[in-house]
This record gives C-alpha cells, structure tokens and sequence, in this order.
C-alpha cells in the first residue's frame, strides 16, 4: 500500500536528492513539546521523522538516546500520549512519521491495537528494534498500511539479508557499524559493499546510519546510499537546549546545514 | 544434549509461548552462531572430557550432598538434604556455567569475556576462568549491588578483572544486563558475553541449563544412593534461575518430584518492593526473551528489590515460566526478613552460613519441611555461601565486628 514514506522517496528519486532521516525520542522533554520539534525540523528540511518511544531498558542504545528515554519517562511520555501527539502533527504536516520502538511497550499495549491506533494517528511506519524477522507473527504488517521498516546490520549474512528484504516495506535501515546508538567522530569503512549486498536484493531505499553527526559525515554517507540517519547529534541537541525558550528555533538552524550537506550530496 | 535441545526449547528458543531471540540485527547472526558451536562442543568428545576434568579437579566437584540433621531435627518434618554448592571453587554454582562459557569461548578464538553481574557471584566465577585462560575480562555491575557486595568487587579486581559500575536505573542487575548486551553489540566479533544465568536470548537459557543440570545428575545419584530412592521436593531460589533449574532439570521427568522455586519477596509483593516475578508479573518481553516480567501499565520495567542482590531481577527465566504454565514446577516466595532469619537459622544450626540469595530456599524449607512427613525427603539447593552477605547482614542486623 503507498503511503507517506513511498511518496517521498519517489519525490526524491525525481529530484535526484537523498533523504534525510532524523531522530528525536518523543516525549524529550515532554510532549507537549515533540510536535513544535517535529515541525521544526521539517522547516529545516528533514524529509522523514523517526520518533522514538522511550523504553525503561533500550539495550541498543547509546548514552545520548538512554538519558533523552529517561527525560521522556519522567515527563511522562505513553504510547497513547504519542499517539495524540503525531495527531496533532498531522493538522498541518505530512511529513512521513516512523515509530522507533522496543517491543515490549507495544508487547503490553496489545499488538493489534497498537496497529489500529497508530495508522489512525498519522503513523506511516513501524521499526521494532528488539524483534527480528523470526520472532514476527506473519500478518503483524499486512493490515493498515503501516510500513515495516527492518535493521540490517553489518554481522548480517547474505543469507539473512534476503530474508529481511522480504519483510521490509518502507525502507531499510542499514546499522553502518556494530554498537549502540551515538555519535562517531569518523564514516564506517564498509558501508558501501553492505549497501550493495542489500541492493541485490531489495529494491527498497536503503537508508544508513548509527554514528552519523556533522554535515561532512552525512554528505559522505548520503553518497553511498538513498538516505542518512541522524539521531544522536540532534538528541543531544535537545539534551543541551531542552530548557530553553528557543529549543525549537536552535533546532532547526542546527539541522539545516545538515540536511543541506545530505540534499547536495 | 543436541538431543535435549531439539526437545525444548524449539530450534529458535521457545518454550512453548516463552523464550525466543528478541535481540536487535546485530546479534542475531552472532546468536546463531553461538548456538552452532554449543551444539557441536556438545557432541564433541574432547570438550566434554577436558569440562568433566576441570569440574572434578579445579571446581571441586562433585558437590556434596549433605544431610542437614539439626535443621531436620528443629523443624520436626521432612528429612531435609542440602547440595553444597557453596562448597565449589569461588562459593556458588556459578562457576559451573562460566567455566563451560569460558571453553566455548576459547573454541570460538574469542579473546575477550564479559559478563553481568548481581551479587558478584557470576562475575567472580568468570574473573576466575577468564585468569585461567590467560582471557580479557571486564564485569559489568550495578553500583548498588558493588556497595552492597563489595567483597565478591574487590575478589574480581584481585583476579584481574575490570569491574565497570553501572550508574543508570536502579543500579542493580537489571541495568548490568543492559550495559552487558551494549558492549556485546559493539564488540561482538571478538567478545563471548558469558551471559551467568539461564535467561536471555536463545541458545543461552538452554545452554546455561545443560551446563548447570550437573548439580541435579548429581543430586539425583547422590540421593538414591543415600536414600534409595527420590526425593519428594526440590526447593531452590529463582532471580534468572540457573541453580534452580540446574537442580529440577534432571527431575523434569520424575513427576512425583516436587519442584519449588522461590523467588525474592523483598518487603511483600507491592509494585517497586519486591522482585516475584510470577506473583505481580505479567508476560512481556525482556532482554532477550519472552517470559513473566515485572511491568507497569504503559510496559515499562518496574523497578525490583530484594536484600539479596542476585535475586534482584524483573525477569525471571523462560524455562521456569513455562514449568509452571505446564504445572510441573510451583513458585513461591520468600521475603528479606524470611531470608534474613533463615540465614542466622542455618549458620547456628547447620554451621553453614549461606548466601542471601540461597537463604531464600532455605526460608521456603523451614516452612515446608514441618507440613511434611518424617519419612519424606527434601533437597535444597544451597547455591552459594554467605560469606559476600557478612558486612551486609551486619548492617541489617547491626552486628559489630569491633574488638
């Protein structure tokens, strides 16, 4: 089924320009705040919206994304709360909205109903960073339009590779190095074979990222592949600036150059 | 064992509804390929023999079995037997899954060990095997739980490894887990996680199950040798559940076998005060597996606690939850103030001082024992001594060592 996502890659595609994927956990520092970020960044020229759900334990994540869960938590921050906030998102945007989740708060929400009431919000997609392809009940992501957005990472054998392409939907989310969510001060090496091997055997955009946080790193990666993911470096953003009355206007002007350095790669 | 294995769990872990591999990309080939080589070291003559060496000369089994007969007097009950696994080189049974993890290792070219660590129990065993092996350690452990079990802290550290406290959450097992599974994603390809407990993803509640099942083969000769005959329960105390299950495993299919796992009970089962796992749990998935966790309404971890660090835990093992989803395993709990009296119980009447965390199965055997008959028989699992508690039951208690 097409949705927001397909829809901006095509438009990408058309314009010859790689997307630009940006992270920010809902819920930091509060709520009340995710939809005026979300906007903002749009403003700075993000293409599509990862928003992550805080988890008590996120185990694949680095410090940066651990503390911005533990600020979301304890301002509050529920699935139904989000849900209401990509809600509001969606009277004046229609930039592409992706889940960043753990499974067991979906887990507990009940599944099924998580389905429902994310695609009735204005979600457009789903990446589930703890359940891998042999752990997902079949019809999980048949139903509702949402997309499957997979993790393929670079202990993935070929093997595996193939079998996670046929699950994806949306696009795929390449890990370029082994490790937790955060910034790195240099480019992996072996992103470019990885994203070959995965362009065997998925036509869908494949977007790279872990580690990615100053302009140059993104257009270097923006060249190797459809799109980059910037997460932590924006985090720490909201980390820095979260008390400030002008959060939202210091985001933005941070992520412009970002997404121009990954719009002229 | 590849015998058992193809039994339960699955091929991919379940027990029955429990288990699995919820584990982000970038373990997944690593997993399976840890599976691979258990079941080939498994099958592979020369492992199981230089194991069975190092368990008979450098841990020190077999364990013994022994007859508690002041305990059994005192309670007026069931003729209570205690498996000594305090008696093991490092005080518990976790060396027994640490020095087989330790072996597997070294048959992958692994050259670096890291595992978590509760009441320091695990960390110690594989400080221990990792000195052995000339191998790279680094132990990761909750600040809270280093306070409170400083000695096992200043053991490692003597032992070369690196202790590296864990300051997130509540600072206890749960968030050394955590920190764990972080190091293993980033350096996977050259770093074994001795994961020291049977939880986890899969192959390692199965895996830390068989290496651990030697106390109940054990326990299950030395009692038929002493007694003729069965026993009529099994009590042993469950955080993750390895000594437990390594004790009932054996027993799995002798159904007249009572298995009882008690879990910590901390200050009674309120939501953040206790760590019982199938008293205020529910199913959900954690760290790997799908098992009963302790949770609240938005699926978030609650926070656990109990006076013994290595019971501190909102997880419990997935072997276990489905031991008594098919009814052949019963759970209990025990509270501190249980354990903390069972404990002073044991050390005046046995001469054994055990750890807080077996005092757990000695509390539930002070309450069974007298239901039963003179002529029945119960073994207990003594996993570990208590020399790690003293200072810590000392405080408790306000005991003074001063002169």
């Amino acid at each position: 089924m097409d949705n927001r996502i397909d829809r901006t890659f095509a438009e990408l595609k058309q314009k010859k320009k790689k997307a630009f994927v940006a992270y920010i956990t809902a819920g930091d520092p509060h709520l009340d705040q995710t939809p005026g970020l979300v906007l903002a960044l749009e403003k700075a020229g993000v293409d599509i919206i990862e928003l992550g759900v805080p988890f008590s334990d996120p185990v694949a994540d680095g410090v940066v994304n651990q503390l911005a869960a533990q600020r979301a938590l304890e301002s509050g921050t529920t699935l139904a709360g989000i849900f209401a906030s990509v809600k509001k998102i969606r009277q004046t945007s229609q930039i592409p909205i992706v889940l960043f989740t753990y499974l067991n708060p979906l887990f507990h929400f009940g599944l099924d109903q998580f389905k429902t009431e994310a695609a009735s919000a204005g979600v457009d997609g789903v990446l589930i960073l703890d359940l891998p392809p042999e752990e997902t009940k079949a019809d999980f992501f048949t139903r509702d339009g949402l997309k499957r957005i997979t993790l393929i990472a670079p202990t993935t054998p070929e093997s595996r590779v193939i079998s996670i392409a046929g699950i994806s939907s949306g696009f795929i989310y390449y890990v370029s190095r082994e490790g937790v969510t955060g910034m790195q001060t240099s480019v992996s090496t072996t992103i470019q074979g990885q994203v070959d091997l995965i362009r065997k055997h998925a036509a869908l955009p494949i977007c790279v990222g872990f580690g990615v946080s100053t302009p140059e790193q993104a257009a270097t990666v923006a060249h190797l592949a459809d799109g980059v993911v910037i997460g932590s470096a924006l985090v720490s953003k909201v980390a820095e600036w979260g008390k400030l009355p002008d959060l939202t206007a210091k985001l933005e002007a941070f992520a412009r150059p970002l997404a121009e350095a990954i719009h002229s790669a | 064992m590849q015998k058992q294995l193809a039994s339960v769990p699955d091929a991919t872990g379940h027990f029955g509804p429990f288990g699995g591999m919820f584990v982000p990309e970038t373990l997944f080939a690593p997993l399976e390929e840890l599976t691979t080589e258990y079941q080939k070291a498994s099958a592979d003559p020369a492992f199981q023999q230089e194991l069975q060496s190092l368990m008979r000369d450098f841990v020190g089994r077999p364990s013994p079995l022994y007859y508690a007969e002041r305990l059994t007097q005192h309670l007026g009950g069931a003729k209570i037997y205690l498996k000594r696994e305090d008696l093991n080189h490092t005080g518990a049974h976790k060396i027994n899954n640490a020095l087989a993890q330790a072996l597997l290792a070294r048959r992958m070219g692994k050259k670096r060990l890291i595992a978590e660590t509760g009441a320091g129990q695990h960390g110690v065993a594989t400080a221990t095997v990792a000195a052995r092996f000339g191998l790279e350690c680094v132990i990761y452990m909750g600040a809270e739980d280093m306070r409170r079990q400083e000695l096992n802290v200043i053991r490692m550290r003597i032992l070369g490894a690196t202790v590296v406290g864990v300051h997130a959450g509540q600072k206890t097992l749960k968030e050394a887990v955590n920190e764990a599974m972080r190091d293993w994603v980033t350096n996977v390809r050259t770093t074994h996680y001795v994961l020291g407990t049977a939880y986890g993803a899969h192959p390692y509640p199965a895996m830390v199950r068989d290496f651990q099942r030697i106390i109940g083969d054990e326990a299950r000769e030395q009692i038929l040798k002493a007694e003729g005959r069965l026993p009529d329960a099994l009590v042993a105390c469950v955080g993750g559940g390895s000594n437990a299950i390594g004790l009932f495993y054996p027993f799995i299919k002798d159904e007249k076998v009572r298995m009882i796992g008690i879990e910590a009970g901390g200050e009674g089962i309120k939501p953040g005060r206790h760590a019982a796992r199938f008293q205020g749990g529910s199913v959900g998935v954690l760290q790997g597996a799908q098992t009963y966790i302790l949770q609240d309404a938005n699926g978030q971890i609650e926070l656990t606690h109990s006076v013994s660090a290595g019971l501190d835990y909102a997880a419990v093992g997935p072997e276990h939850a489905y031991l008594r989803e098919i009814g052949r395993a019963e759970y209990d709990f025990a509270t501190d103030t249980e354990a903390l009296e069972a404990f002073q119980l044991l050390s005046r009447l046995e001469g054994i001082i055990p750890a807080l965390e077996s005092s757990h199965a000695v509390a539930h055997t002070i309450k069974l024992a007298p239901t039963l008959k003179k002529d029945q028989l119960i073994i207990t699992n003594l996993s570990g001594r208590g020399d790690k508690d003293v200072y810590e039951v000392a405080r408790l208690l306000g005991l003074s060592g001063k002169a």
